[in-house]
């Protein structure tokens, strides 16, 4: 295609009339000339002045000072020669040279097209053919050809699927979910890490069913059961309100004015109702759990044995027990593992042990012994928890009225008996005869091998562990059957034992004599050394009394004594003292447990008194005395 | 299991002084009551909203710590709420009585 363009100089406009533009002449030819109004006037001397004009191919509308930015430089430069070219007029032609390559395909083209058959080509090209000449495209006598063609109906097809379900969601992005969920990933991953390490093992199969029955979904109910107790501990606090307030801040003021004496405040009362007939048999604080303790529950009456029951209460919870372990036959002594807080050790009135682990979900023992693993043919009387033997088994001692003293290992899952010591007693005549009937013992605090056992008769016998035919020593204790012996806390030397004789004994290991005694006009079922001082101990008798002593206020009489049970003819068993708290809890024979706290001037601790000496006295009393002084001196240190 | 969790249940309703006791699922529906169906609900859906900001409070201060229980003490009772990751336990007892 060719470019048409026009080319065009520019004249300048001239003032002068005779040389205007062409146009201007043709409508000035037949008329005067008009001037215009604001035409200069101009002398003839400068009308005839020559101008000189110059012909230039500048265009004088094209800018002379376009600037372009330059990337090279970073600036804006003026471009130096700007296009003089003014386009006035564009039209694109469509004409083609006949020998050009275009007009020779088009010429084929056509060629074709003539023989073809009809085609429809572009607007100014060749027409439709049908013709076998060669027609000429007519470019300016366009014919516009259509046609119409059937529409196919329109229909309309819609199709509806169901909407994906839909659930609302919301939830919080607080510290505390994020923390959660990171704990979560934690504990999975190591669950991962445990069946890694598990999987090689053979019992795959097994392993797979537990962890199948762990992950269904128990009964809705139970999952409530640590909330359930919380609340029931919340509803007996409001219930009990002032009780628990006097347990934790009622301190009897009057005692400030009765000098020596104390008071027993009543607390919290303990019963079960399916224990009512039975008798509180043995009672023991726990260690660990400050507010728990176990109640063995059973019949001292020789006529009257059915079963029994291990009971646990929390002071949190007074109407109900933590714990209840029903047994065959009755309980009549207990004892809590110091550092295992789950191992109980009970001994039966049909001769059997047992150990409880209140982990267990299971109400029966873990281990108990029988007729052939050894198991007493009388009455066990005392159980106590001892070290861990060198295999680090736990082991525990009895004792028992068939005169024996048996170790009991707990191995696996079996209990192995080791008999102690059998008691024996000696006639003149060198015929033994058939064994002492050992009803309590205690161990000493710090030797452990030493221990004490009191009988049926009334004796006392110090042994060791290490002589199982020889006593170390014998004491005439009592004139009836000693119920109780326990060793001081603190002074190395000192014991004390209660009997039904109606007496309570205070001895030094090394004298065979007592230092005290103390007559309680009834049958002293129990008496138990406080744990915050060498010279208070607590007793209680059948009368439903309980004596408190406290020998270095005074040493001949109680301190304290005090009925703590409604009615009279209940008889009280056993009393402890909380290692913690100022209370002290005391069974009696219908199975309740009554806690008490004991007032300020019960809990004196001993002060510093240097040589207060009795006037009178046998040696020993003085000894005795000294002893206690320097108790009171160091009442914390155990090797006074 | 159930059995005691059903006796501790049963204990908490005859005890002194006790008026109502609600168990409340994770969403705010009450699935056991002891009081009638509108008290019920009033008291779940309160309650729930309550736990749940004090719950909020207690862990936003330190995550590691968790709410055991919220007591609210007003003139005619006391309003008890022990809070489980499941289920939300309320008590209404009047303590004085």
């Amino acid at each position: 295609m060719l470019l048409m363009s026009v080319w065009s100089c520019f004249f300048g406009q001239d003032e002068e009339d005779g040389t205007e533009t062409g146009e201007g002449d043709e409508w000035m030819q037949g008329k005067t000339l008009i001037k215009p109004l604001d035409q200069l006037d101009l002398t003839e001397a400068e009308l005839k002045e020559e101008f000189t004009r110059i012909l230039t191919a500048n265009n004088p509308h094209a800018p002379q000072n376009i600037v372009r930015y330059s990337f090279k430089e970073r600036s804006y430069k003026p471009i130096s020669s700007v296009d003089q070219l003014a386009v006035h007029f564009v039209l694109e032609g469509n004409l083609l040279h006949q020998d050009s390559d275009e007009a020779r395909r088009q010429r084929a083209k056509q060629g074709d097209v003539e023989e073809g058959g009809g085609e429809e080509r572009a607007d100014s090209v060749e027409s439709k053919a049908g013709k076998k000449e060669q027609k000429i495209t007519n470019q300016f006598n366009f014919s516009e050809r259509a046609s119409q063609t059937l529409n196919n109906p329109l229909r309309e097809r819609g199709c509806q699927t169901e909407p994906p379900p839909r659930a609302n969601f919301s939830a919080t992005a607080n510290q505390w979910e994020i923390y959660d969920v990171y704990l979560e990933v934690l504990q999975k991953q190591e669950k991962n890490k445990e069946k890694a390490k598990a999987v090689p093992k053979k019992d795959d199969d097994k392993g797979k069913k537990k962890m199948m029955l762990v992950e269904t979904q128990s009964d809705d109910i139970t999952k409530v059961a640590k909330v359930a107790k919380i609340i029931e501990r919340m509803v007996n606090q409001n219930t009990f309100d002032d009780i628990a307030q006097d347990f934790k801040y009622f301190e009897d003021a009057s005692d400030e004015y009765r000098e020596q004496e104390g008071t027993l405040l009543p607390l919290w009362k303990f019963q079960y109702d399916k224990a009512k007939r039975l008798s509180v048999t043995a009672l023991c604080w726990n260690e660990s759990y400050k507010d728990l303790f176990a109640v063995g529950l059973g019949s001292y009456d020789f006529t009257k044995q059915g079963r029994g029951m291990l009971v646990f209460y929390s002071l949190k919870n007074s109407t109900f027990p933590e714990y209840i372990y029903p047994t065959t036959s009755g309980i009549l002594c207990l004892d809590i593992h110091k550092h295992l807080p789950y191992l109980v050790a009970v001994g039966f009135y049909d001769g059997c042990v047992a150990v409880y682990n209140l982990k267990e979900e299971t109400l029966q023992p873990i281990y108990k012994s029988t007729a052939k693993s050894g198991k007493h043919t009388d009455p066990v009387w005392q159980v106590k928890w001892q070290k861990d033997d060198m295999d680090n088994n736990h082991n525990f001692f009895s004792v028992s009225s068939d005169g024996r003293v048996v170790s009991w290992t707990l191995v696996k899952n079996e209990l192995v008996f080791t008999d102690i010591i059998k008691l024996i007693i000696e006639i003149f005549d060198n015929v033994c005869r058939p064994a002492a009937c050992g009803t309590s013992f205690d161990f000493h605090k710090q030797i452990d091998y030493l221990f004490l056992v009191g009988t049926e008769e009334g004796k006392i016998h110090k042994c060791s562990k290490a002589y199982s035919s020889q006593f170390l020593e014998t004491y005439n204790a009592h004139n009836m059957a000693v119920d109780a012996v326990k060793w001081n806390h603190f002074h190395t030397k000192v014991f004390i034992s209660c009997s039904s004789d109606w007496t309570v004994k205070i001895w030094d290991h090394t004298i065979k004599t007592p230092m005290f005694t103390f007559d309680l006009n009834a049958s002293v079922g129990d008496v138990a050394w406080s744990p915050y001082s060498s010279t208070v101990f607590a007793a209680v008798t059948t009368d439903g009394k309980v004596h408190t002593f406290d020998l270095s206020i005074n040493k001949y009489e109680a301190i304290c004594q005090q009925p703590v049970v409604a009615k009279k003819k209940t008889k009280l068993t056993h009393i402890e003292f909380n290692p913690v708290y100022p209370i002290i809890i005391v069974g009696d024979d219908r199975g309740y447990v009554t806690s008490l706290k004991l007032s300020p001037n019960l809990r004196k601790k001993p002060k510093e008194k240097k040589g207060q000496e009795l006037p009178k006295g046998p040696e020993v009393e003085i000894a005795k005395m000294e002893k206690l002084l320097s108790l009171l001196r160091e009442p914390e240190n155990s090797n006074a | 299991m159930s059995a005691e969790v059903e006796e501790t249940l049963k204990r908490i309703q005859t005890h002194k002084g006790v008026i109502g006791t609600i168990v409340v699922n994770a969403e705010g529906i009450p699935i056991r009551t002891t009081l009638d169906n509108s008290t019920t609900v009033q008291y779940a859906g309160l309650l729930h909203q309550l736990t749940m900001k004090a719950r909020s409070t207690v862990r936003d201060l330190d995550p590691q710590n968790d709410l055991t229980f919220l007591r609210i003490r007003s003139k005619k009772h006391e309003i008890m709420v022990a809070p489980d990751k499941e289920y939300l336990l309320i008590v209404i007892q009047n303590p004085s009585e």
